[in-house]
């Protein structure tokens, strides 16, 4: 029953990469970019839990509820300032941009909060529910709950909303969609704080988990989300979703059977598998080039 | 005997073909006799001279970068990866041969030749997969490559004494009667003979050079090019992009691999941890503001930006933040459009200017 054990820690790791991946395949989708400072939107999240549980002594909904708004802002204000100016820019371009406010967020968190590991909060109680021989903890429940709850509103979302459907059709064609009177410029600002407001979360069910704040801390689970949304079709929001679990799930399988140092590089030499087998990765379209 | 013409010389350095040619072996021959003469003159600080040789290895690895992404036009996040097998490799090399090739500058070629051509053997079997996709999925795999690379390096134990060499996996199951320990886990490589010498880092990145210059002005360098500008084009014409893409990465991968030995030599110690997604990240964005496919603009680049955090160090806490600053108004204003507009206005004029000389 072990097996089963790992298998649902897996599942609700996978949640928290899920989520994380859902920030960068719903940019991706709309606006064609790697944001590689979203990893680093997730540390800043972190940060404002532990100081709004913490400095402020606000209850642990509350803090999460501002960190979530916070991030969204952040977000908003990263991409009207270092991305919008560089829509018509090669993708290069705002790659390098994105490693820039990458790099700033993090040595803005140092200098501001040092690079010391700071312990977050138990967010979560400590119990855990046991089925017969199998127990598992709250938090896993609760992850595994809120990465679904989040995808079935994403998907209803983008399915039923006038601003959903202004942003299939932003990433479908932007000009397009301009003609036909959308607000491309206010649907990726949305697009952006959507994917913010998720790493706020993120950052919260992640710490849970891993209790240790610290400046550099988004970047693994950052590439780890990203390697998620490639897995299963990058710009695809039920891809990300699946890659994210499949993720978590070897990940935590191959520590627990095969070797905790190598989990990495397994993780990593089953995505090279899986995109030769499937170029566009698990659930992604395939676009066919034409001259 | 021909006659030595001035103008004749002149107009062969600086016609279409060899001008980028002659600007980057200027440069670098120009770097060098202005250091050698600040060392001769005292006037190089401690830190300065420390960071020559990385800086000559940076540049090494961002020129071949920019073969990849420059030349074939293919986003490689993976180049940390190549330097550390080179690394790794160079160093071992060099420690193992050490009481058997007393002379130190053969001993740095043979290290840095093993460091390059194990570097390229990978770069060939990474190259397979790789080159079968295109663009952010050609980008990841590579990534991949670099996190595989450097968590299988974490757990390599490799050392030798006089029963021969020891190898093993994830543990340490040998101990060592007297000898070395090469490849130490995560603790890396350490106690090594320093050798730091400016002038071969020098003749490093001539070499590189040379060998960059010579392939992309060569019959595969158009097959390259052609390649990234339109693959269906290309090879409608017979061109095998697969062929000289691979061309391209395998020798990529062998100049990151030596330069990753230069690099290795140049400390005592070595760890792991210096080759992750971060080193493949700083090397993209010295390639990205030098210009892609833009040899001198590379070498100018990776100078400036190796040397910028050290010239900031007066900012103390605030050089990462105005790093940072800096790499995100670099590429805000080089996209600004009027910015973009009055500066081309600027180069059309001097552009007349020559034509109405010729």
């Amino acid at each position: 029953m072990l097996f089963l054990t790992y298998l649902i820690n897996g599942i609700s790791l996978g949640s928290v990469y899920a989520i994380i991946a859902l920030g960068y395949t719903m940019v991706y989708g709309i606006a064609k970019m790697l944001n590689f400072a979203h990893g680093d939107v997730i540390m800043i999240g972190a940060y404002i839990i532990f100081f709004m549980i913490y400095k402020f002594n606000l209850p642990i909904l509350l803090s999460i509820i501002i960190s979530i708004l916070i991030c969204l802002l952040l977000g908003i204000i990263i991409e009207r300032l270092a991305y919008k100016p560089l829509r018509k820019a090669s993708s290069l371009s705002v790659l390098i941009t994105a490693i820039g406010v990458s790099y700033l967020l993090q040595n803005l968190a140092q200098l501001f909060w040092t690079s010391s590991n700071k312990i977050f909060p138990n967010i979560i109680s400590n119990g855990s529910f046991s089925f017969g021989s199998i127990s598992i903890s709250y938090l896993t429940i609760i992850t595994i709950l809120v990465c679904l709850l989040i995808m079935l509103v994403l998907t209803l979302f983008v399915n039923k909303t006038k601003i959903g459907m202004a942003m299939r059709a932003v990433s479908e064609d932007k000009d397009a969609a301009r003609l036909m009177g959308i607000n491309v410029d206010r649907t990726i600002s949305i697009t952006f704080a959507i994917g913010s407001g998720l790493a706020a979360i993120a950052s919260a069910l992640f710490c849970a988990a891993y209790p240790a704040v610290y400046p550099t801390l988004g970047s693994m689970p950052g590439i780890k989300a990203f390697t998620a949304a490639v897995f299963g079709g990058i710009g695809s929001i039920p891809g990300a979703l699946v890659g994210g679990i499949m993720l978590g799930i070897i990940e935590t399988l191959s520590k627990a059977y095969i070797s905790t140092q190598l989990s990495d590089a397994i993780v990593f030499a089953i995505l090279i598998i899986v995109l030769l087998i499937k170029p566009t990765g698990l659930l992604g379209r395939k676009v066919n080039e034409k001259v | 005997m021909k006659k030595f013409s001035m103008k004749k010389l002149f107009s062969f350095l600086f016609n279409r073909k060899h001008s980028n040619m002659t600007i980057s072996y200027g440069i670098v021959v120009l770097m060098y006799l202005i250091i050698e003469v600040l060392i001769k003159t005292n006037n190089l600080s401690y830190l300065l001279t420390s960071l020559l040789v990385p800086t000559c290895c940076y540049i090494i690895v961002a020129l071949a970068l920019n073969l990849v992404v420059g030349f074939s036009g293919d986003l490689s996040l993976g180049h940390a990866a190549f330097m550390g097998i080179g690394a790794f490799v160079g160093s071992a090399i060099s420690n193992y041969v050490y009481s058997l090739v007393p002379n130190i500058a053969l001993r740095v070629i043979v290290a840095i030749l093993a460091g390059s051509i194990i570097s390229g053997i990978f770069g060939y079997l990474i190259s397979i997969p790789v080159l079968k996709l295109s663009g952010d999925y050609l980008a990841i795999v590579t990534l991949a490559f670099c996190q595989i690379v450097k968590s299988l390096l974490n757990n390599i134990y490799l050392g030798f004494d006089d029963s021969g060499i020891h190898f093993s996996f994830i543990n340490q199951n040998f101990t060592l009667d007297g000898g070395k320990m090469l490849i130490n886990g995560p603790v890396g490589s350490t106690g090594n003979t320093k050798f730091s010498n400016f002038t071969v880092a020098i003749i490093m990145v001539l070499f590189t050079l040379f060998i960059v210059f010579n392939l992309i002005n060569s019959k595969y360098g158009r097959a390259i090019k052609a390649s990234r500008d339109n693959k269906i084009a290309a090879s409608s014409i017979g061109i095998d992009v697969i062929k000289a893409k691979t061309l391209c990465f395998v020798v990529s991968s062998i100049l990151a691999g030596g330069a990753g030995a230069l690099y290795a030599l140049n400390y005592t110690t070595l760890s792991v941890a210096k080759f992750d997604f971060n080193l493949s990240i700083m090397i993209l964005v010295y390639v990205v503001l030098g210009g892609l496919g833009n040899i001198p603009g590379t070498i100018v680049a990776t100078t400036i930006l190796v040397l910028l955090p050290e010239l900031l160090r007066s900012l103390s806490d605030y050089r990462m933040i105005a790093y940072a600053l800096v790499l995100i108004m670099i590429m805000l204003i080089s996209n600004n459009e009027t910015i973009k507009n009055s500066f081309n206005s600027l180069i059309g004029i001097f552009k007349r200017k020559d034509q109405n000389n010729a």
